[in-house]
């Protein structure tokens, strides 16, 4: 027997004065990172609002944040001129879900299978590259023509949106995987189909992820100027709607409101993220 | 020795050359000749980055030879064979499997089921000692730790062949001594073949039956020592012996010499 595997990582010992003193400083710079957080949120806030009631700004085109809170407020309470809020915002997070789900199935799969066989990723690579150099944005349009009003059209923007950041991040960490590690997969046995299911995928999961949490964002893009150009429900709709009446705090109120979800849905994501790499060293000051 | 006449590893004439990224051919060995018996350590020694570790890519099969042939049981080597292990000289644990997943993965790999790969590797664990880390990522292990992960998940395929490319050159001295010991006890039991690929001198006396000298790159054989150390060996003792240093003194005048001209040729290509 090893002496190291007797014995267990201990725990450390009482806590002395000066461990507590570090422990309090800590804890005092996280208050005053927050103190000053709120203190810059209010200080926009309040400017804001200041120079557009005494006129510095027409609050006119730039609205202040008390009317947007009014706004917010009247279309949580009263719902909006296309039906209740909740609705609304349910229907862009649909769009931009079912959107993101097949552009991210399809990213992965194809990015996979292209880093993996080398025979597609040189027969389909400047296709890929020629697609992605296009503004796929300019194709909403289009899929409204194709798709009409309803989802789909906002589902088919998100997914080209989604498809690409994910599509070359898979690629890319199934390019790099250790090529120690498939050389040891290989060697204990491991078929191809094996080393691609267990070390490629799980070795490209990490740069997955990163993609994933940009392409959440794209995709929201994706649905939100779908519903802008044509729809008939959504918080692009909102936009579309407050900019026809001139109603500038609508704009931003329905800015508010995105934000909101999407913040909801990074955390969602940070949060499946963290079940998945338990296996990963934490890195100090990866948590931001 | 089995009945079984063929020597374990044949390489016969072989060499490997490489294209570099600007196109150039490199060549890492030439006309290598070297026979390893059933159940015998032999250790390559040489210059650092003179195609030692080619050597052993040729005999696991991850890559074949451009010239001459390899032959492994008497058979030239197609591919990569079911009776090899490897261990690397990086890390290769999958870092994203426990401990005993990690040495579960090479029985899984082959076909074993869960239950029986699960036994073979929990008994694998418990001879390095490493019985109450199973559950463990990597990352949470010192090197030492994962070498020793390294070691039951190569061992546990029952290799006949054992491949180690300089597996402890990244240890502290004294962990190194404590994983020579313990390589040394596990291929005891069985029986295999291996060939220990090092820059370490006193590393390979002590741990081997045949000492292969090679030349700077691009390598070959040059000389080949039997060692007549009586086993079983501690590393740290056998070291003090007055034969120890004698073996020492009359390899290292051959191997001193290449490392020498290695040397010489800058640091550039050799570091």
């Amino acid at each position: 027997m090893l002496p190291e595997s007797a014995t267990l990582p201990q725990q450390p010992a009482k806590p002395t004065d000066r461990t507590a003193a570090r422990a309090r400083a800590v804890r005092n710079r996280t208050l005053l990172v927050q103190g000053c957080r709120l203190l810059v949120l209010a200080a926009v806030l309040g400017l804001w609002e200041w120079f557009a009631r005494t006129g510095v700004i027409d609050p006119f085109n730039f609205s202040m944040p008390s009317r947007i809170g009014d706004q917010i407020w009247t279309w949580t309470t009263h719902g909006t001129a296309q039906g209740s809020l909740g609705a609304q915002v349910w229907a862009t997070l649909y769009e931009a879900l079912y959107g993101w789900l097949i552009g991210v199935t399809a990213g992965v799969l194809l990015g996979i299978a292209l880093g993996r066989v080398r025979f597609l990723a040189d027969v389909f690579g400047p296709y890929v590259k020629v697609l992605n150099a296009m503004p796929r944005i300019v194709l909403a349009p289009i899929f409204l023509i194709w798709f009409g009003l309803g989802p789909a059209s906002k589902i088919a923007s998100a997914v080209v949106l989604v498809f690409f950041p994910v599509f070359f991040n898979a690629f890319q960490g199934a390019r790099e995987v250790d090529r120690n590690l498939v050389a040891n997969a290989r060697i204990l046995g491991a078929s191809n189909r094996q080393v691609t299911f267990q070390v490629v995928i799980p070795s490209a999961t990490a740069w997955i992820f990163t993609s994933l949490h940009v392409s959440f964002g794209f995709s929201l893009i994706g649905a939100i100027v779908g519903e802008y150009i044509g729809a008939t429900q959504g918080i692009g709709l909102l936009v579309a709607n407050s900019q026809g009446t001139l109603n500038s705090a609508g704009v931003y109120a329905a800015m508010v409101i995105l934000a909101v979800v999407a913040l909801a849905a990074e955390g969602l994501l940070t949060l499946v993220e963290k079940r998945l790499f338990r296996w990963k060293p934490v890195q100090p000051g990866a948590e931001r | 020795m089995t009945h079984d006449t063929s020597p374990a590893i044949e390489l016969r004439g072989a060499g490997k050359a490489f294209r570099t990224p600007s196109g150039a051919l490199h060549t890492a060995v030439r006309e290598l000749d070297l026979t390893v018996g059933r159940g015998e350590f032999v250790a390559v020694v040489g210059p650092t980055g003179c195609g030692k570790s080619t050597t052993l890519t040729l005999v696991s099969g991850l890559e074949e030879p451009t010239e001459g042939e390899v032959l492994v049981g008497g058979e030239p080597v197609r591919g990569i064979g079911t009776d090899v292990g490897f261990v690397f000289q990086q890390d290769a644990v999958f870092p994203w499997r426990t401990v005993l997943s990690n040495v579960m993965a090479g029985p899984r790999f082959r076909g074993a089921a869960k239950a029986e790969a699960r036994e073979r590797a929990r008994d694998w664990l418990a001879r390095v000692g490493l019985s109450a880390f199973e559950d463990r990522y990597p990352h949470q292990l010192s090197g030492g730790q994962r070498k020793r992960v390294a070691l039951a998940a190569t061992f546990v395929n029952d290799p006949s062949i054992l491949l180690m490319d300089e597996p402890f050159s990244a240890l502290d001295v004294q962990t190194r001594a404590l994983m020579s010991d313990q390589l040394l006890d596990l291929w005891a039991g069985t029986g295999s073949s291996v060939v220990f690929v090092t820059h370490d001198l006193e590393e390979s006396i002590a741990l081997a039956d045949k000492v292969v000298v090679m030349t700077a790159g691009p390598a070959t054989v040059k000389q080949v020592f039997t060692i007549d150390l009586p086993r079983p060996r501690k590393v740290e003792e056998v070291r003090l012996e007055p034969r120890f240093i004698e073996i020492y003194r009359e390899i290292w005048s051959s191997l001193g010499e290449e490392v020498r001209i290695t040397r010489e040729r800058g640091t550039g290509n050799a570091a």
